[in-house]
């Protein structure tokens, strides 16, 4: 179980939810908890080889999960899993 | 120029007076940021708090670099310029704001897009570069060359209700490397993936609070003043009011740095991005030529893609289609007849006939180059120039 920070960008396939408790013991079952429960979502967080692209950062509490075990860093009940896409706006 | 030899008059002490009463702070850190040369790459939503900010605290030369001209969708957002600035270029309009907000300090303006041609040679002068861009590719070109050169970067982003800070490239005291944008994210996404701000849209104030975040860094990392966001990462979401600052590191795979490096040289940002190379030319008319068309009978339609306000400053008889409406007039454009279409200077008229071009598949748009401007200049100068 975890709760998970959906980005703004992304929120449009959670019915706008900001904020969403997930069962799972690791990262890569927290992405497949919330994509059964949005399935649009999946095509932004699981690329063809099963992995969560390089655009997209997944942080487990403050660190980066390639810092840890990659999407199987492990995910406790008061974990909060962020998930923070590359934007590039600013001048326009 | 050192720091320790710079030297302040009356009025300049007077003005930053609650900088070097500050203990941390003091007259040394007045100096540094005196001595200082920054640069900042784009002057809208970011760039505009960034550069306010960061004129009136003394930074003693601003470089800046925009090639876009200010409309008034921009007015929103872009809190450095007023209604006096919609047509100029943008660097022009954050020139004169700036100046006259601090003359002590030194502005140098380029009216230039940054490449992979120019950028080397743009930063290289400068001690800090604060990224306020809004694309992917220019991302990844002001970082690759701020790694090239051993400049800071200084980065934010934002898009609707999200925004994004860090430092990097930062070298602490320890002369620890800090990590860069290719750590973080090591590809781009996907073109159309990730919406622009002009697409997407952005909340007016979100700018605001992270272009003010980015200057506050920028002179930090000048003055040496408290702990500098490098090898963190800060993320805002103006909506829940959540913020939260991760830990980042640099990585042995970053072409740029890493273990085995392959990027030496700046590249092709648009190609690495995965989008088309240059945008396509659009067919143009001269104010003279427009006049050949008026005086010599040929059948043609003229369209004016500015707001109503200026429309009524001063007009040619065009049909009156603003910018954000063109899409949904689309039908009232003439496909048989040539059509030439106008705005004030030619910029938001050629984004018109892009957009009309891509959407609709339009063969016969002109820009009056110049805009009504040019016209006023070489037609009709009896006519009201704005």
């Amino acid at each position: 179980m975890a709760t998970v920070f959906i980005p703004t960008p992304l929120r449009k396939f959670t019915n706008q939810t900001s904020k969403v408790e997930v069962a799972g013991d690791t990262v890569m079952e927290v992405i497949q908890a919330l994509t059964a429960t949005y399935p649009p979502l999946q095509r932004h967080l699981i690329n063809a080889d099963g992995k969560v692209p390089n655009f997209i950062n997944i942080f487990v509490d403050d660190d980066d999960i390639r810092n840890l075990q990659q999407e199987q860093t492990a995910v406790k009940s008061n974990t909060i899993v962020s998930i923070v896409p590359a934007i590039a706006g600013g001048a326009n | 120029m050192e720091h320790y030899t710079v030297t302040f008059s009356k009025e300049e002490l007077a003005r930053y007076n609650r900088h070097i009463i500050i203990p941390e702070f003091g007259l040394e850190a007045q100096q540094k940021l005196k001595a200082a040369k920054v640069m900042v790459i784009g002057s809208g939503g970011l760039g505009s708090p960034l550069l306010l900010y960061l004129a009136a605290a003394g930074v003693g030369t601003l470089g800046i670099v925009d090639f876009d001209v200010v409309d008034d969708s921009n007015l929103q957002r872009q809190v450095l310029f007023g209604v006096e600035s919609v047509g100029l270029p943008k660097v022009e309009g954050a020139r004169q704001r700036l100046q006259a907000l601090n003359p002590y300090i030194k502005l140098v303006v380029y009216n230039t897009q940054i490449t992979s041609k120019n950028a080397l040679e743009l930063i290289k002068d400068y001690d800090v570069v604060a990224d306020g861009t809004d694309n992917f590719p220019t991302r990844y070109l002001i970082n690759d060359a701020c790694v090239l050169l051993g400049k800071v970067n200084v980065y934010a982003s934002i898009f609707q209700f999200e925004g994004q800070l860090s430092v990097f490239n930062y070298t602490n005291a320890a002369g620890e490397v800090g990590p860069n944008y290719r750590d973080l994210y090591a590809t781009p996404p996907p073109p159309g993936l990730v919406p622009s701000c002009a697409e997407g849209g952005v909340l007016g104030v979100l700018p605001g609070i992270i272009g003010s975040l980015q200057a506050l860094e920028v002179i930090k990392v000048i003055t040496g003043v408290g702990d500098v966001l490098s090898g963190r990462f800060f993320s805002f979401d103006a909506l829940t009011f959540e913020s939260r600052t991760f830990k980042i590191r640099r990585h042995p795979t970053n072409p740029l740095n890493g273990d085995n490096p392959t990027i030496r040289e700046l590249i092709d940002y648009e190609q690495f991005c995965g989008m088309k190379a240059v945008e396509k030319k659009i067919k143009e008319i001269d104010a003279l030529e427009l006049h050949q068309w008026e005086t010599s009978g040929i059948d043609y339609q003229i369209i004016d893609v500015r707001e109503p306000h200026e429309y009524e400053i001063v007009n040619i008889g065009a049909e009156l289609m603003p910018l954000g409406t063109v899409v949904q007039n689309a039908d009232k454009i003439d496909r048989k007849r040539k059509v030439v279409v106008q705005c004030k200077t030619g910029n938001r008229s050629g984004k018109a006939i892009r957009e009309l071009e891509e959407k609709f598949g339009f063969e016969n748009l002109y820009n009056l180059k110049g805009g009504i401007l040019g016209y006023i200049r070489d037609v009709k100068p009896e006519l009201t120039a704005y």
